[in-house]
């Protein structure tokens, strides 16, 4: 997993709350292998016409937000399915980062797995930044993990703010060395096996 | 028992905390589908077993066909490739398989309970948001995505990295005829929104749910993603227990005393606190469909569709305005004024046998004048509707009688709502898409379905019970 580091990067608003997994990659899509990419397919439905051709006023299309590398969302953003695609589409298309003021639970847990990192800030700043980045088409977020910062907007002076954010340590800590949790966790295998052997004689039945 | 009946599962399985709180759990059992292709591939690249495949038990759902149970009838080769894996992955790491066949077979999270696998007092996980279904038995069970699937291959264990919130819903008195679990699922939806329940673990209590059948707690507890819960769960009582008896992967013999005498004890304690309550009364919910792209869009047969106009705020009439505008419908029209063009019976919401029990008895002697699809929830469930004549029922009335599957709820298989079409379904999720690309899903009960496949509009089956049309 590719370590994250601090991302300077274009921020593209996302005006739309409760924005579920099915809208981020439709279900139809989910045969694909991993490795063949879903980045192509991000918000597909919302993204483009029924022929395929690119709705021109949809954010993403438009080429001020091109390369953007972080996400300013609504409120539970990601809810609904628990497919893992929805993060692997975002990462696909090139994001690091989403900012919305809730997630949805599972699809907040998958981006860690991912090196994507998703921040949670107030509802009120959220709504300020992305009117912010929409005055400013093209406008940069610096994120900062180490510190647990998000600043900006970058180069405009327009609603700048160097945002404090929450993460758990080991998250965190696993995001900034580029490690998944598997490795972590076969670590503790003694641990693991003690626990089993009380678990199985508890609840024999299992 | 101290606390809640989720504190004392969470407990249960914790292994250990770490300094920064992040928590490891142990997995009591867990289930894989067809959708499980990209955890089994992880797991197989880092060179690891399965830690506990006398713990883990699949079968496919997502993909298969509902006209023919067998992998030949898998007409595109990709999907053909998904339900493949699963066998293969099984196989190759002797997890027990219900596969396309076996009469066992069906939809991940109605065959869990139905096969004794689901029970009270397990931690237990799926890579499927809908997982909470089986919280219906006194599990702690909720979904998890790829990754995280192969972390507990790997380890039968799950990292978390805090506990959830605890919210408890509770629901009193008697429902109405006509009224239905998924009607009281969808009013606390509506009542507590899609994002109600984020972050939280929602028990429900309350005389309405200790009378209620396990089938009907499946309902509620699998919705419970819906109003954006990790988890949904009812205390296991006599109903569970008489539920589980003598099923195949339920303890038997001297286990089974020994596990019912620890079952019993799985409450929340009276002064359990709990870090949000709700309260509805069961007198007061009135049969339920959606109107809009979210499930907090639903509203009493009997009401209206919303105005943008009377919204609280302006982000919520942009949202009332962009779901009406989808729908294709109009501010203050009647709930019964909803056009139907199609119909599904089915789902890990709906597809049991007192769903498809429901659903006939409005079908009887009816004509459905749209297609409409009914596809039981396993073929256990298939075959037990064919042993009461629900399926003759159905086909009389001119219903189509599929392969257990998932079917028209995701659409993954092939079976899609056509573009601008509005179904009514019994599944779980009208979102933009869903049920395919511009498809108008109305969520309803099954008896609502039924009624909607006779009229063809959202119609109160109250009506129809009562011989009016």
């Amino acid at each position: 997993m590719r370590k994250f580091e601090t991302v300077e990067a274009v921020a593209a608003p996302l005006e739309m709350p409760n924005v579920d997994t099915d809208q981020i990659i439709p279900a139809r899509f989910l045969w694909r292998a991993r490795s063949d990419g879903y980045g192509d397919l991000l918000f597909n439905d919302i993204r483009s016409d029924s022929d395929g051709s690119r709705k021109p006023d949809f954010v993403l299309n438009r080429p001020a937000f091109a390369g953007a590398e972080v996400l300013v969302a609504d409120r539970n953003f990601g809810c609904g399915s628990s497919r893992e695609h929805a993060v692997w589409a975002l990462a696909d298309a090139g994001f690091r980062v989403a900012i919305a003021p809730s997630f949805g639970d599972i699809f907040f847990n998958n981006s860690f797995k991912n090196g994507f990192l998703p921040i949670v800030l107030p509802e009120a700043r959220c709504n300020e930044l992305r009117a912010a980045l929409a005055r400013n088409p093209g406008a940069k977020l610096v994120v900062d993990l180490e510190a647990q910062e998000v600043r900006g907007p970058v180069g405009v002076n327009d609603g700048f703010a160097i945002d404090h954010f929450e993460i758990d340590p080991f998250r965190r800590e696993l995001l900034l060395a580029g490690m998944d949790d598997i490795s972590f966790t076969l670590s503790q295998s003694e641990t693991i096996g003690r626990f089993e052997d009380r678990y199985k004689a508890a609840m024999p039945w299992v | 028992m101290a606390g809640t009946l989720f504190d004392h599962i969470w407990d249960r399985h914790t292994i250990m905390v770490r300094p920064d709180g992040a928590v490891l759990l142990h997995v009591g059992r867990h289930l894989v589908h067809d959708g499980s292709r990209a955890g089994f591939k992880a797991l197989a690249e880092k060179g690891l077993p399965v830690r506990h495949p006398e713990r883990t038990f699949g079968t496919p759902d997502h993909y298969v066909s509902t006209h023919a149970s067998t992998l030949e009838a898998i007409a595109e080769p990709h999907r053909r490739e998904m339900v493949a894996a699963l066998t293969e992955n099984a196989r190759a790491s002797n997890v027990t398989l219900f596969d396309l066949g076996d009469v066992r077979q069906g939809i991940v999270h109605v065959i869990g309970p139905e096969q004794g696998i689901t029970l009270p007092g397990l931690l237990m996980v799926c890579g499927d948001s809908h997982t909470a279904t089986h919280g219906a038995l006194g599990a702690l069970a909720f979904g998890i995505g790829a990754s995280e699937v192969s972390h507990v291959l790997a380890t039968q264990t799950l990292w978390q990295s805090s506990r959830p919130k605890s919210m408890r819903v509770t629901v009193d008195g008697d429902l109405g005829p006509g009224v239905t679990p998924k009607d009281v699922i969808l009013a606390i939806i509506a009542k507590i929104s899609a994002a109600g329940g984020t972050g939280h673990v929602i028990e429900y209590a309350g005389s309405t749910f200790r009378n209620m059948s396990m089938e009907g707690r499946m309902t509620v507890c699998n919705m419970s993603i819906e109003a954006g819960a990790r988890a949904g769960m009812v205390a296991p009582d006599e109903t569970t227990f008489a539920y589980l008896k003598g099923r195949p992967y339920a303890p038997q013999g001297a286990d089974w005393e020994r596990a019912v005498a620890y079952w019993r004890g799985l409450v929340s304690a009276p002064d359990a606190v709990f870090d949000s309550e709700v309260y509805l009364d069961a007198a007061e919910i009135e049969p339920m469909a959606s109107w809009g792209t979210s499930p907090e869009n639903a509203a009493p047969v009997s009401g209206l569709i919303p105005d943008p106009a009377h919204a609280p705020d302006a982000e919520r009439r942009g949202a009332i305005e962009r779901a009406l505008e989808y729908m294709g419908l109009k501010p203050g029209m009647r709930m019964e004024e909803i056009p139907i063009n199609r119909v599904f019976i089915g789902s890990c919401t709906n597809s049991r046998i007192e769903d498809l029990r429901a659903a006939a008895e409005v079908a009887r002697g009816r004509k459905a004048i749209i297609p409409a699809l009914v596809v039981a929830g396993s073929g256990l469930v298939k075959q037990q509707a064919e042993a009461e004549g629900l399926d003759a029922i159905f086909k009389a009335a001119g219903f189509r009688w599929g392969e257990p599957g998932c079917s028209m709820c995701v659409g993954m298989n092939g079976d899609i709502v056509a573009e601008g079409e509005h179904c009514a379904s019994t599944s779980n999720r009208n979102f933009v898409g869903r049920q395919g690309r511009g498809a108008r899903t109305h969520l309803v009960s099954p008896a609502m379905a039924a009624a909607a496949a006779v009229t063809g509009r959202i119609t109160d089956v109250r009506k129809l019970m009562a011989g009016g049309i």
